[in-house]
């Protein structure tokens, strides 16, 4: 017995490693469940305001391009404004008050995200406290950037759509073909379209937008432009690469919808036994 | 070991895990390069220090990083395994005549040569655990050994770096 005993000591720098391992491993595997509860991460009090410190001073340097990109949209959003406010003469129809009322839009910052693993995550400076709720859609101008992971008073985490987890119901905008984008894991300014069947006609400089099947994003909002069609390895299905749309290297500023009939539709289809890919 | 030493090595330690988390977090050299100069928190603790702490300290640094980088247990997995390795590669690597009791294994004190032999390799084999981890399932072996080896070369250029500009020299020449 003793001299186990001594065997084990002698070992022990070796046990100890091999502990500290497996706990990393656990870490590894209940981080990247996308259910599991994860505690350390950027959106903890004491690393989130340090990120917010750090994105401000990094932030101040890009003022103008942020600026400009406001202005813009600005623009953009003064000329639907005026589209829906016609003149009073001539004839207008009432939208539905329910479907007008079933997407709302917030506004937050990103304070930190990464870029260069295969499982990348954005951190955002609004939290619980500003009404964000998990499995909210982020985007920004340029079109579809994330999904929102977990939430904390004051930060949340988004899974980036440059994510090998993380698949976005989208359709071909001439064609009406639906299918999904999944990043895989290569280039940051690329993902796969999957399930496009074989006898669809898709061809490169194709939209790519959102389907609204989901329920996460509305309908239209861009996610990419279909830059090469391959055969692909699957007999069924093409291999289409898609160029995203909006640029992750420089994410500022972005929006969060919630769906206000998420849960109405989720338990309907649980009702009725649907399963829906986010 | 002097608490003066103690507090200057711990004021390393802060900066260049403040300057990982905040400057070369999204860097990202020519797409494949990326730099982990927080290994150098390691690789200059004392030769004199036993297994144990030294496998805590690795374990604690991955792990601070890790929180920051949201990619919770790659860093703290890889950052072990070097505080486990490093004994054994000094060991094998051992001057003739063995270490003295105050030696520091940097570049100042040991010179390029075998500071070359003895922090390229444990790099390299941080950056290629780190890669495989985070690439599992996803990317072909060739991706992880192209970003591994960029990888190491850029952290060991960046190590040299730091040593000549901020690591003083203990006696004199």
């Amino acid at each position: 017995m003793l001299r186990i005993l001594q065997f084990l000591y002698s070992l022990r720098s070796f046990l100890l490693f091999v502990l500290l391992e497996l706990v990393a491993i656990w870490m590894i595997v209940a981080n990247n469940s996308p259910q599991g509860a994860a505690f350390f991460n950027s959106s903890t009090a004491v690393t989130g305001s340090i990120l917010q410190t750090q994105s401000d001073v990094v932030d101040f340097f890009s003022l103008a391009e942020a600026n400009q990109k406001l202005i813009e949209q600005n623009a953009a959003l003064m000329e639907a404004l005026t589209n829906l406010n016609p003149p009073t003469d001539s004839v207008t129809f009432e939208l539905d008050s329910a479907f007008a009322a079933t997407f709302k839009f917030k506004s937050a910052r990103v304070i930190s995200q990464t870029l260069r693993f295969s499982q990348n995550h954005l951190t955002l400076n609004k939290g619980a406290k500003d009404g964000v709720k998990v499995g909210m859609g982020v985007f920004n101008q340029d079109g579809v950037v994330g999904r929102i992971k977990t939430v904390s008073e004051n930060y949340s985490v988004a899974i980036s759509l440059l994510n090998t987890g993380m698949l976005v119901s989208s359709k071909i905008k001439t064609s009406e073909v639906f299918g999904s984008i999944n990043w895989d894991g290569r280039l940051a300014n690329e993902a796969k379209m999957l399930y496009i069947p074989r006898h669809v006609k898709a061809q490169a400089g194709d939209t790519v937008v959102t389907s609204g099947f989901s329920s996460i994003f509305p309908e239209g909002i861009p996610i990419g432009v279909i830059k090469a069609v391959g055969p692909g390895e699957n007999q069924n299905h093409l291999d289409i690469t898609v160029t995203l749309s909006s640029d992750f290297s420089s994410i500022n500023y972005v929006y969060l919808v919630e769906n206000t009939q998420l849960p109405e539709i989720d338990s309907l289809q649980q009702e009725a036994e649907v399963i829906n890919e986010y | 070991m002097n608490i003066r030493v103690i507090i200057s090595f711990l004021l390393m330690a802060f900066v260049l895990i403040l300057v990982q988390i905040l400057l070369l977090k999204n860097l990202a050299l020519f797409g494949v390069a990326l730099c982990f100069i927080y290994l150098l928190i390691i690789l200059s603790i004392p030769v004199t220090i036993s297994h144990i702490p030294l496998i805590l300290i690795s374990f604690g640094i991955g792990f601070i990083v890790d929180i920051f980088y949201d990619t919770l247990g790659i860093h703290t997995a890889a950052a072990t395994l070097i505080g486990f390795i490093r004994p054994y590669w000094l060991k094998i690597i051992s001057p003739t005549g063995g270490y003295v009791d105050s030696t520091d294994p940097d570049l100042k004190e040991m010179g390029i040569g075998w500071y070359f032999t003895y922090a390229m390799p444990l790099i390299f084999l941080f950056s290629l655990a780190f890669f495989l981890i985070d690439q599992w399932g996803t990317a072909g072996l060739f991706g992880v050994l192209n970003k591994s080896f960029f990888s190491s070369i850029l952290t060991f250029v960046l190590a040299i770096l730091v040593q000549l500009l901020f690591f003083k020299r203990k006696r004199g020449i």
